[in-house]
């Protein structure tokens, strides 16, 4: 290497980018913005670790329930998730089909209606929602309930006894996938409006029917999209305090009973109901379960970002 | 398997915008048409009505007849579909499925058509595919990697390779070396050459010297004015196009005396 080379390589270091006064300063709002939420994220794991240590440390008998923290915990993580869970399995493939007719299939005024009301169906307060699945929803499944003890109880979901009052499980993830269906179907339709012209016309030239040009040329391009959307909603879905405290009648442990009287809570559900009776230690113990709550959804983005990731090369971003 | 093309008395519209107006005109099968003209003038919007994609614009619709192998493309009783499957097309901009790769861009087509096909018998077909569009060699390597990595050349090509592997009766392309060096363009005339033993294949180009090198016959595309509709002005054999053309407009466009 000769030494004018060593001094070139110097100088393209040194000598700073050209750059507009506009470039900095956005590049400085924008670093900063970032740093920001990584300080309120910080702030906010730190304020849970320091107030659930007592919890933690505290000796088994003395938390609620007499085993320690984590078999506190333990009912109302599997309760989260399996609420979650239903609303996504259920509000996904609703959200994905609604989003494909509005912008595939429908005629154009049937489709903007139907975009509205979805859209409206996200300004409905959750505790609505709650009362709607309590009072209309929950015994409107009763017989369904009744029914699937009957037939289906060979399947662990259905083993009953079947709920009286329908304020079960599946009742309490079917109204959180309602609640979730607005976030889903408005992200999909999104990303699937935009898939490019030329694609789908690619696809329609080489002889493909419109649902094989879906499948060739807008799922594929839309599914990062549908996948962040899903997140979205589960993130929602996961924290969603209200309708669940209204609908579920709450008694009991780990089940994969979905459709009996007798189920875990969820963690948002539970703080909300035991907050107000508790202190001290009991509130110590509710902060560690909002500290698992808050780990859970963390956990749930970063492998959302990882299944959009894994196949960026053909994202159709490049 | 190549095809004869008759249209008659075709008009072409974007709603209420009449683009194209009163095409009659005779396509030979196993032989390259040339499509020229100023830009605007309806050369595309002509192209995509021979194969139906001219409708899958809303609001776009075709009075007039085109008759390929004395069926009616436009009966009520065909398939859009189906005429789509027959005949193929290459777009100005090149488009693989970005979310698919090399090999499964090729044979994107050949899996709507025929559903069943023996893992050996679809690697024959790409690879016959690629080297028929002079692509195999820069891309044997790597054929499970994404279509949208290759360059804009080589993805032209993979789109032509595309359309050519389900065997089309008729290959259209608009423009389809609009955005390619000249070492490329030339692998694309003599891939049309070669191609037109086989298919009947129609071009639009902006490029004179390329209608004159690759094509039989020429068709020369033209509007009065802003807001009217364009028109087939002549048809002729691409030699008397070049050489003595019947309209004064064509001679004076293929002369660079336009407008
Ligand atoms: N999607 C569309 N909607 C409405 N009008 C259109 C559409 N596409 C094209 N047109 C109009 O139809 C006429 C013909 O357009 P076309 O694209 O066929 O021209 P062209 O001869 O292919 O031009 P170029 O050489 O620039 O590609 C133009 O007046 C154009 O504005
Ligand atoms: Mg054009």
């Amino acid at each position: 290497m000769t030494s004018l080379d060593t001094q070139r390589r110097k100088d393209a270091q040194q000598s700073k980018p050209v750059r507009s006064r506009g470039d900095s300063t956005f590049a400085g709002l924008s670093t900063g913005a970032g740093i920001l939420i990584l300080l309120v994220l910080a702030g906010v794991a730190a304020f849970l670790v320091a107030e659930s240590l007592d919890a933690i440390s505290a000796p088994a008998e003395e938390i609620a329930g007499g085993e320690g923290v984590w078999s506190y915990v333990g009912p109302l993580v599997f309760g989260t998730l399996v609420a979650a869970l239903i609303a996504l399995l259920v509000a996904t493939p609703l959200g994905v089909a609604i989003a494909l007719f509005i912008t595939y299939y429908a005629p154009k005024r049937i489709a903007a209606t139907l975009g509205y009301l979805i859209d409206l169906l996200a300004a409905i307060p959750s505790v609505v929602y709650g009362f709607w699945g309590l009072a209309a929803l929950a015994p409107a499944m009763v017989p369904f309930y009744a029914w699937a003890e009957d037939n289906l109880s060979f399947i662990p979901f259905f083993a009953g006894p079947a709920s009286a009052t329908g304020r079960t499980m599946l009742t309490a993830g079917l109204v959180l996938a309602i609640m979730i269906l607005p976030i889903i179907s408005a992200i999909s339709r999104e990303v699937f409006s935009q898939a490019p012209a030329l694609h789908r016309e690619a696809a329609l030239a080489l002889g493909a029917t419109r649902w094989e040009m879906i499948k060739m040329a807008v799922l594929p391009y839309g599914k990062s999209g549908v996948i962040g959307g899903s997140m979205l909603g589960l993130g929602r879905a996961l924290g969603e305090t209200l309708a669940v405290a209204i609908v579920l009648s709450v008694s009991g442990g780990i089940t994969f009973n979905l459709i009996s009287s007798s189920n875990p809570s969820t963690i948002a559900a539970n703080i909300a109901l035991q907050f107000p009776e508790s202190s001290g230690l009991g509130v110590s113990t509710l902060i560690f379960t909002g500290l698992v709550l808050f780990v859970i959804t963390l956990a749930v983005n970063m492998l959302a970002r990882y299944v959009v990731n894994r196949r960026a090369d053909f994202s159709g971003a490049n | 398997m190549a095809k004869r093309i008759d249209v008659s008395d075709l008009d072409i519209f974007y709603g209420n915008f009449k683009a194209v107006e009163g095409v009659n005109v005779s396509i030979e099968p196993r032989s390259v048409t040339a499509l020229i003209g100023p830009s605007g003038c309806g050369k595309s919007t002509f192209l995509r009505s021979l194969n139906r994609m001219h409708e899958v614009i809303p609001g776009a619709r075709v009075e007039g007849k085109v008759v390929i192998d004395g069926q009616d493309l436009y009966g009520s009783d065909v398939d859009p579909v189906d005429v789509r499957r027959q005949i193929g097309m290459v777009f100005q901009r090149p488009n693989p499925f970005p979310t698919m790769s090399i090999y499964d861009n090729v044979v994107a087509g050949v899996r709507l058509n025929a559903r069943k096909m023996k893992k050996s018998d679809l690697d024959d077909l790409v690879e016959s595919s690629l080297k028929g569009a002079n692509l195999w060699n820069e891309v044997k390597d790597r054929l499970d990697r994404p279509g949208s990595g290759l360059s804009g050349g080589q993805q032209q090509r993979l789109c032509i390779a595309r359309a050519i592997a389900v065997q089309p009766e008729v290959l259209l392309m608009d423009e389809p070396c609009s955005a390619l060096d000249p070492i490329s363009t030339l692998a694309i005339e003599d891939l049309m050459t070669e191609l037109k033993d086989r298919f009947t294949i129609v071009i639009v180009t902006h490029n004179m010297q390329q209608a004159a090198r690759v094509s039989e016959q020429t068709g020369f595309f033209n509007l009065n004015g802003v807001g009217q509709p364009g028109r087939l002005i002549e048809f002729n054999p691409t030699e008397k196009i070049f050489s003595n053309p019947d309209q004064k407009a064509t001679e004076d466009y293929i002369s660079g005396r336009f407008g």
